[in-house]
């Protein structure tokens, strides 16, 4: 699935919910369902500079493709995160930095998005993406 | 007069209180943040804007002539409400960051020398330790910290030994933003003075929930703002006694507090528009005036009682949610409750709260080493004004009882 299919799928998913309180259930369990990140990457270097939940990020290529792992330590930041990793993850470099990311808004989770909401959720956007540059660069300097 | 009779009434007085959030009404918890507005300073605005909207203390025209009383008589207000001895003794800042990074910087640039200390708390709001910070690193002076213990009270043992004649002022809050424990200042101001050193006191989330007296406290500089008391944002207050600003050097330099200037030499005006260079808040100044107005009819001492009564009850029936644990335990307290829920993390409860219409405050509160002390990420904290009432207080419980189901799950 293409990353526009998988923004599309998440669309729909959340269509159904018509109250707030199943639309965020649903991103709780998507929360608790992330796969744990190993404590090892639990560290500051891993951290996405939030003021107030924290977000950590890991990001390996194999096959040329990028996975993602992430955490958070707070729920619904987790839920969130958990669905930026399915999005992003197990998709070439390329295909990563020119990916437009719109399902957030769609979901009607705007206000996570805002800067001054410093939660932790724009930055981890960028910065998957500033691991999409790296690699691309390695890569093309034949560094791995 | 019991407040609790009228609050329907109080409550009509603030128009934003009728507004609906996520299609429910709105549960306006978060007032230590800022406190919403009531029709009087709302009306004093819209009248200064409307009627008399002019530049003070140049023009001899006559609106310039009602706007200069208008605000003079603010600044009356302001002098006669904390009861300080003079009216040149209050100084219209931008608010209480102002004030202190006012007093930071003039009494550090003329008092304090490399080695000396400035003493502050642990439990101070960030604008009450960074301008000392920087102010320490100009001078070379350093900054002391009384500690607070678990249960979010000062150790005010430890005042004989920090305390000594290197301290030259010491920086306190009144009442803790982020614990709600009401600090003993007198006590602290009584051992201070015995050293001859003096004392600013944060009184931010105090002025608007007890009466303040700088007389009777015998106070050298007192720190408050307007948004946080039913006034309009963007205006805040310095009192300071005048031995002390007329010692200190201005702040900023500008119009309106110079007496002559040439190029060789500025002679600056006297108390208080030495410390107001600029066209100040003058619409601010006026509201701020309405905002003390509107407490004085409604009495300081019904308002703090009636307060008491929201926290009281707030307080036990929180103590009835299992796995709750407040931040601040102090039994001498107002304005604001800090919890935790287990392990769930404060903005998580709090974005389920604003769904369901209660504004709460997740967050460390501009308060990091307080979390650092405790070891936590934040607090959930909700806090009290005049126009909140029980059943307010049961909406939050409520709410609360259906985040921790959706949260634990």
């Amino acid at each position: 699935m293409t990353i526009e299919d998988k923004q599309q799928e998440i669309i729909q998913h959340f269509s159904f919910f018509t109250e707030w309180m199943d639309k965020y259930e649903e991103i709780i369990r998507m929360g608790r369902e992330l796969p744990p990140l190993d404590t090892s990457h639990h560290t500051d270097e891993k951290l996405i500079k939030g003021c107030q939940s924290k977000v950590w990020l890991n990001a390996e290529m194999k096959d040329g493709k990028l996975i993602f792992e992430a955490d958070s330590d707070a729920i619904i930041t987790k839920g969130l995160v958990a669905m930026m990793v399915s999005v992003l993850s197990d998709h070439t470099p390329e295909d990563i930095i020119k990916s437009e990311l719109y399902f957030i808004e769609e979901i009607g989770l705007t206000h996570h998005l805002s800067p001054t909401r410093s939660n932790g959720l724009l930055a981890m956007v960028k910065q998957m993406k500033n691991y999409a540059i790296a690699f691309q660069t390695l890569s093309k300097i034949g560094k791995i | 007069m019991a407040l609790r009779e009228h609050i329907q009434d109080i409550r009509t007085e603030f128009p934003i209180l009728d507004i609906m959030v996520h299609g429910r009404p709105l549960v306006y918890l978060d007032s230590a943040a800022t406190s919403q507005k009531p029709k009087a300073v709302l009306d004093a605005l819209d009248k200064y804007y409307t009627q008399y909207n002019s530049n003070v203390h140049r023009g001899v025209h006559e609106l310039s002539q009602q706007a200069t009383t208008a605000y003079e008589n603010a600044r009356q207000t302001v002098a006669n409400f904390i009861n300080a001895e003079h009216d040149h003794e209050i100084i219209f800042t931008r608010g209480t960051t102002e004030s202190i990074n006012l007093v930071a910087s003039s009494y550090c640039r003329k008092y304090v020398k490399p080695g000396d200390a400035i003493l502050i708390s642990g439990m101070e709001h960030h604008s009450n330790i960074v301008p000392w910070q920087i102010a320490c690193e100009q001078t070379g002076a350093n900054l002391r910290v009384i500690p607070i213990d678990e249960q979010g009270e000062l150790k005010l043992e430890t005042l004989d030994v920090l305390l000594d004649a290197d301290v030259k002022l010491v920086a306190i809050t009144m009442i803790s933003n982020t614990l709600g424990t009401i600090n003993p200042v007198k006590e602290i101001i009584a051992k201070a003075h015995h050293l001859n050193i003096p004392v600013l006191l944060d009184a931010a989330q105090a002025i608007q929930h007890m009466p303040v007296d700088v007389q009777a406290l015998d106070v050298d500089f007192l720190v408050f703002s307007g948004h946080k008391m039913y006034g309009p944002t963007g205006i805040g207050v310095l009192y300071g006694k005048s031995k002390w600003l007329d010692a200190i050097p201005p702040y900023q330099g500008g119009g309106d507090m110079i007496k002559s200037v040439t190029f060789a030499r500025t002679v600056y005006n006297e108390l208080p528009y030495k410390f107001e260079a600029g066209t100040p808040d003058i619409a601010g100044a006026i509201g701020l005036a309405a905002a003390i107005e509107f407490i004085s009819q409604l009495g300081l001492e019904n308002i703090a009682a009636y307060e008491q009564e929201l926290i009281q009850y707030a307080y036990q029936e929180l103590q009835n949610i299992p796995g709750l644990r407040f931040i601040g335990d102090s039994k001498n307290r107002a304005g604001a409750i800090s919890f935790l829920i287990d392990d769930l993390h404060p903005y998580d409860v709090g974005e389920l709260l604003d769904k369901m219409g209660v504004a709460v405050r997740p967050g460390h509160h501009c308060t990091q080493p307080i979390m650092d002390q405790f070891g936590i990420p934040g607090t959930v904290q909700a806090s009290f004004a005049v126009y909140n009432t029980k059943s307010e207080i049961d909406i939050l419980i409520k709410s609360l009882h259906q985040a921790i189901k959706m949260l634990k799950n």
